[in-house]
């Protein structure tokens, strides 16, 4: 999902990076305040993060002959709400946009808000709506962090859409073939980092049932399921 | 139960990436003759469309570092993944630990309050 360096007009750098600063300063300070009041929560605020370097860094095959990677984002949003993933995403889009070439700093604030502010505010709003209508909290976690992994996607087809409209079918034309490129490869990835966050939420209740009860993310029935 | 679910998904994950490896076919080479490349980034596939989109647009910022090769990259993308399964580990490890001793603990406190009762 990384618009490369120097592939959005200015005006749009500048917007995107516009909108997403507010979200990565509240962030800052949502996890500096978390920290100060739950010191003990820390570490796993260092596995959400943990989480997102390892997800962005595999690139997989899919089915359309291409390859992409998931985000990571869905694990702490779900932990910790959605805004603590924006300095978080931060961290590591700009890891890559420095060292790797992927990504850059012009399109910093549009990656920032495809991947660390739509994605985790999707996957918190999902997962509360999955565990409202009932869903037990293994499918909860799946459809919230699939669907994130998958709309970050999406925005991103929108904003090169929004960039470069198709000279005949306009912003419509070229938002299709932007999503062909991107949100069809991402499927069957967003599958898998379905699965993934699972298998670590798994691990977290099982050795950390205390920690996931007081940040209220399972129910003290739950624990032993 | 746990254990057995999670082995499951890790292999619906394997199978999921496995398998477009071998069911992607190699598109027949273009008029250039040259081999089809397959598997690229799609982040590459994007730019390529933003180039017959838009085919008077310049990028107008460069990278200011760039991999000296594929193989730095490869290894760079190693590094981040390894800290963050690096980390992911020491933390499951220290969970593991700290949960079995507290269950050592009470464990230890029911058979003294026991003890004391008789």
């Amino acid at each position: 999902m990384h618009i490369m360096e120097g592939f959005l007009p200015i005006e749009h750098a500048v917007g995107w990076t516009l909108a997403s600063a507010p979200f990565v300063i509240y962030g800052l300070r949502a996890v500096r305040r978390r920290v100060h009041e739950q010191p003990e929560q820390r570490m796993l605020l260092g596995v959400a993060a943990a989480f997102a370097f390892v997800l962005s860094a595999l690139k997989l095959p899919s089915v359309t002959g291409s390859c992409s990677h998931p985000t990571g984002t869905g694990l702490g949003a779900i932990l910790f709400g959605p805004v603590i993933m924006a300095p978080i995403g931060a961290v590591v889009l700009l890891f890559q946009a420095l060292l790797l070439a992927h990504g850059g700093l012009t399109t910093l604030g549009a990656n920032l808000f495809a991947m660390a502010i739509v994605g985790p505010f999707a996957a918190a709003a999902v997962f509360r709506l999955a565990r409202g209508l009932k869903c037990s909290f293994a499918v909860s976690v799946f459809l919230a962090a699939s669907l994130a992994d998958l709309l970050t996607y999406v925005t991103t087809s929108l904003q090169l859409a929004w960039a470069f409209p198709d000279p005949v079918g306009g912003f419509a034309a070229s938002f299709v073939k932007f999503a062909g490129i991107f949100a069809i490869t991402q499927i069957p990835l967003a599958i898998s980092e379905g699965l993934l966050t699972v298998v670590i939420f798994n691990a977290l209740a099982r050795f950390n049932p205390r920690e996931l009860q007081d940040m209220k993310v399972i129910g003290s029935s739950e624990v032993r399921a | 139960m746990k254990r057995h679910q999670n082995l499951l998904l890790l292999v619906a994950v394997a199978l999921l990436t496995a398998l477009p490896l071998w069911q992607v076919q190699r598109p027949e080479a273009g008029a250039d003759g040259k081999p089809v490349d397959i598997f690229t980034g799609a982040d590459n596939r994007a730019m390529a469309l933003i180039g017959q989109i838009a085919p008077s647009y310049q990028p107008w910022f460069e990278p200011l570092l760039e991999p000296a090769s594929g193989e730095v990259a490869s290894l760079l993308f190693a590094l981040q993944a390894a800290l963050g399964a690096g980390f992911i580990g020491y933390y499951l490890g220290v969970s593991v630990t700290r949960e079995k001793m507290r269950r050592e603990v009470t464990r230890r406190e029911e058979t003294d309050a026991g003890d004391t009762a008789c």
